[in-house]
């Protein structure tokens, strides 16, 4: 069973955001880390780029198959976590910690309200 | 979806358990790069249960199958396995399969997928034989790697006492497994999909679970592998897989599979004078192996360009664990010279693409035996 912490929202599709001092960090949850397996590549946005909530930014991709990534809020990128690109690691063994992906500056209509809490996105994990 | 008799021996072992071919198949257990090192280095286990097992029975079954199958049955010496394909009347390929001629059976190996559309296909193409379909009722398990055979050897009883080293490579025996406490009859094949020396057996379905379990522990140097591994293993060796490589729109021809098709053979076969075609101007598009610039691999169906132009599309690609770059192969149109440079399409980003001959892995201690 993988870990959901209650502190952040969720994605169906399996990424997360956190609110920290104004900035929405955006990870993927130990459930998406697992299916993907072994990562080797990812390719993140650039800072300043814009994202979409539930739009692809991203894209991620394991020995098996290439996945994308979709925001979980809509605002600009403010930072980007640069030690993804030479190594993914990060990701697979702390996906909620280390394994962050960007950081954004949410615009005011972000889209956050509309995530899932840990609770339905647990739920998901359960039903499927 | 289908279970394999071993499902239950996967989830005891921590598969993770995917869709392949209509069954729930481990694409990995401790992880995809780990098992490919285990077997390029020690020795793994593969279920192939989901695998299709067929029997081809009648008066004269060898040149029955003859004339649905490109391969020569018939110059086949009794104990010998051949890789065939099953094509259609196009010349397209309806399956690649592995032929055993046992001194008194015929056996056939199928791609899971492609399990009942072939027993449609024999049941109304063979003439004078039918097939019967054993794949229920007889498991297969592999062990494969360079450990394999001095693992296996002390556990089979082969008939006539020949040694498990002694079987040479696709050859199949009768054998007496003897891995559980209970001697097991069954069948050995020194053969596998992974550029290994390696063993198939062939065992009742109700042994399957006892002499999977029996194999992992023969050594801490063995352990389960799954089909992610048995993917990138058998692409770095250079074989072809049936919906990647091979398709009913593919000649065997221009997959390089020319070693399997026996246009000389007496009596003909279903796709020979579309293959004869074929082979007289030349297949339109050839495989080619590739080794991807950069680390991002090229997947199939990736579009291959030269000069922005396309031609060709990649058909497995994968990270290789043994060369440590992203390698690929895929069809380009014959008119393209080898030399011509060409670039991959990776969702809207070029990659160059360097030449590698296929196979990209060959083993260096060759154990072809002849016996």
């Amino acid at each position: 069973m993988s870990n959901v912490p209650t502190d952040r929202h969720y994605l169906s599709s399996h990424e997360w955001a956190q609110q920290v001092e104004g900035v929405v960090v955006v990870g993927i949850s130990e459930h998406a880390a697992e299916e993907l397996g072994e990562l080797v590549f990812i390719e993140l946005p650039a800072k300043g780029d814009e994202v979409i909530f539930e739009t692809q930014f991203g894209e991620i991709e394991s020995v098996k198959a290439v996945s994308g990534l979709n925001s979980p809020v809509t605002g600009k990128v403010v930072e980007v976590n640069q030690e993804l690109i030479d190594s993914q690691s990060a990701i697979s063994d702390s996906p909620f910690e280390d394994g962050w992906l960007i950081k954004v500056e949410p615009a005011i209509d972000s889209g956050l309200d509309l995530l899932l809490d840990h609770k339905t996105y647990q739920a998901q994990l359960d039903g499927s | 979806m289908k279970k394999t008799v071993l499902n239950a021996a996967h989830q005891r072992h921590g598969a993770r358990l995917v869709e392949f071919g209509g069954f729930e198949m481990p694409v990995w257990y401790s992880g995809l790069t780990d098992e490919h090192h285990a077997v390029r280095q020690r020795a793994g286990v593969f279920d192939l249960c989901h695998m299709g097992r067929f029997e081809i029975v009648g008066d004269d079954p060898v040149a029955a199958l003859d004339r649905v199958v490109t391969q020569d049955v018939s110059r086949m010496k009794k104990g010998q396995v051949r890789y065939s394909l099953v094509c259609n009347d196009e010349g397209g390929v309806l399956d690649d399969i592995l032929i055993y001629r046992l001194p008194d059976r015929l056996w056939l190996v199928v791609n899971a997928g492609n399990r009942q559309k072939l027993l449609h296909w024999f049941g109304e193409r063979l003439v004078g034989a039918k097939v019967i379909d054993h794949s229920e009722e007889l498991a297969m398990v592999a062990l494969q790697g360079p450990l394999a055979c001095s693992l296996l050897a002390p556990h089979i009883d082969r008939a006539h006492h020949r040694a498990v080293a002694d079987l040479g490579y696709y050859r199949i025996s009768r054998a007496q497994v003897n891995l559980t406490g209970t001697p097991i009859d069954g069948w050995i094949s020194r053969t596998g999909y992974t550029g290994e020396d390696g063993f198939e057996l062939y065992i009742p379905s109700g042994s399957a679970e006892s002499v999977f379990d029996a194999l992992l522990d023969l050594s801490d140097d063995v352990i389960p592998c799954g089909l992610g591994c048995r993917d990138t293993l058998r692409l770095e060796a250079g074989m072809p897989l049936y919906g990647h490589e091979l398709s009913e729109q593919q000649d065997p021809i221009g997959a390089g599979l020319s070693f399997g098709v026996a246009l000389d053979k007496e009596g003909g076969f279903i796709g020979e004078p579309a293959l004869r075609e074929v082979v007289a101007r030349g297949p339109g598009r050839q495989l080619r192996g590739f080794v991807v610039e950069g680390k991002r691999p090229a997947r199939q169906g990736a579009v291959i360009l030269h000069d922005s132009r396309p031609v060709g599309v990649v058909t497995s690609g994968s990270p290789s664990p043994t060369l440590g770059v992203p390698i690929a192969c895929g069809y380009v149109d014959s008119s393209v010279s080898e030399e011509a440079p060409l670039e991959v399409d990776l969702r809207g980003k070029s990659a160059p693409l360097s030449p590698h001959p296929l196979p990209f892995y060959r083993r260096t201690a060759e154990t072809a035996h002849s016996e």
